[in-house]
């Protein structure tokens, strides 16, 4: 019986597309599906009835969810062009790093997004310290994972892509080349991948989207 | 030198549930480690500092001169540098997905709602952190269920991952029953875990690192008047 892959996911969530970028990467065929997230469809509620969120992978009818935990199924399961280093150090260093990602650099370029005045400075401190960090790990390699890239890459996708966008409609300066040379050299190499292109977010469409969130939150808060 | 056969060590106390999951996973593959008490109601040593300088809390891990932070993270190392019988993670990728699914609420949604409990102000605020908390033993009892297969554990004939990241938090949890006169983990709700805490309580790997109730309620009343600015006990 041939493979049946589904993903539910979203556009604009580096979530979702770090799961894509992945299937793209070990050349699985997927079947896509956009969630609308303020109508969340009956299958996306049935498959993940714990979050409601997606990404969700269904494979073979059986779901997975949360997006760390899709990505070393997918590793698991579909076993050629590994993402995850095969040394047992190496691939928890890789889960830290990925684990840093999602609990703190993602959380804070939240704060600093929704928050204003000396708040969001206190963020963007906080979150300067945290890719400082992260960009130690990228010091002596050509990507995060070594020679090609992998799981770490995989998960700092939002890096390339996202970063600049949240950046560009707030008018301020925290992810520059001057201030993170290492990770923009890093966003060089990766942007001439084709699996990485095609799972290159829409700019404008992005920034629309950006603005229209930021304005939501403002507007709900005053 | 054999990886195996480097020094191992637990950086953590023994009251945390999440250095217990380390300890639980190194006596399941039978090794020796050194157990570094911290006393973290003191600050935070030097020598923590210098092992976990991102986040700068216990477990580490120290294996020869590697070290290894967050508790799941750790399991699965440990798992991956003893690869012998008993496995901690399930073999088949579905299992361990499912595994990793429900350790990571437990740590993001489930374990923060416990807390919530013993930092809720007043009875409306319990009431409604105790309503929550048990909403998430009822999804945890569900998926029991559905892991065991009939057996004994979430892990099967054996505690595994899932266990781990689970049981470590019943001595809390017992805590917490005392502190706030309700039984959380109860027979008409949750038959099932109940069962499953006793016999996971008895485990060889994990009677001896489970912490006692009552040293664990003193040691949350210190903590507590500690918080609230008064002199510690003489201990």
């Amino acid at each position: 019986m041939a493979d049946q892959v589904k993903l539910f996911g979203m556009w604009a969530s580096p979530y979702s597309r770090r799961v894509e970028l992945a299937l793209k990467l070990k050349g699985i065929p997927y079947e896509y599906i956009e969630e609308d997230l303020s109508n969340k469809s009956c299958l996306l509620l049935k498959y993940n009835p714990v979050h409601q969120k997606i990404p969700v992978l269904v494979h073979n009818g059986k779901p997975v969810a949360e997006s760390l935990v899709i990505l070393e199924y997918i590793d698991e399961t579909w076993t050629n062009n590994p993402v995850l280093p095969q040394d047992p150090y190496d691939r928890a260093m890789a889960r830290f790093w990925a684990k840093f990602i999602d609990e703190k650099i993602l959380i804070t370029t939240r704060k600093v997004s929704l928050a204003s005045g000396k708040e969001q400075e206190q963020a963007i401190e906080e979150i300067t310290e945290q890719l400082k960090l992260l960009e130690n790990e990228l010091k002596g390699k050509e990507y995060f994972s070594g020679h090609n890239i992998g799981f770490l890459d995989i998960v700092a996708n939002f890096l390339v892509f996202w970063f600049g966008n949240v950046q560009e409609v707030l008018g301020i300066d925290m992810f520059s080349e001057e201030k993170f040379p290492v990770i923009f050299e890093w966003i060089q190499k990766l942007v001439k991948i084709d699996v990485v292109n095609e799972c290159r977010i829409p700019k404008e469409k992005h920034l629309d989207y950006i603005r229209t969130r930021v304005e939501a939150f403002k507007s709900s808060t005053k | 030198m054999e990886k195996s056969d480097l020094k191992v060590k637990v950086l953590g106390t023994w009251s945390s549930p999440f250095v217990m999951r380390a300890r639980i996973a190194l006596n399941m593959k039978s090794v020796n480690y050194e157990f570094l008490q911290e006393r973290l109601w003191e600050g935070k040593s030097e020598r923590l500092l210098k092992s976990n300088p991102v986040h700068k809390k216990v477990p580490v891990l120290i294996h020869g001169d590697k070290l290894i932070c967050e508790s799941l993270i750790i399991v699965e190392y440990i798992d991956e540098v003893w690869p012998s019988a008993p496995s901690i993670l399930h073999s088949d990728p579905n299992e361990r997905a499912i595994a990793r699914f429900w350790a990571a609420y437990l740590d993001d949604k489930w374990f923060p709602s416990m807390r919530s409990i013993g930092f809720a102000r007043g009875e409306d605020e319990k009431k409604a952190a105790i309503a929550e908390f048990e909403k998430g033993l009822v999804l945890l009892e569900k998926a029991f269920g559905n892991c065991r297969k009939g057996k004994p554990f979430f892990g099967g004939d054996q505690i595994g991952y899932l266990d781990i990241a689970f049981g470590c938090f019943l001595g809390w949890l017992r805590v917490t029953e005392t502190t706030s006169g309700i039984k959380l983990l109860s027979e008409a709700k949750t038959p099932a875990l109940i069962n499953w805490a006793h016999r996971f309580c008895s485990d060889a790997a994990v009677k001896d690192v489970m912490p006692d109730t009552e040293k664990l309620a003193e040691f949350a009343k210190m903590i507590a008047s500690k918080r609230r600015g008064e002199a510690p006990p003489k201990s």
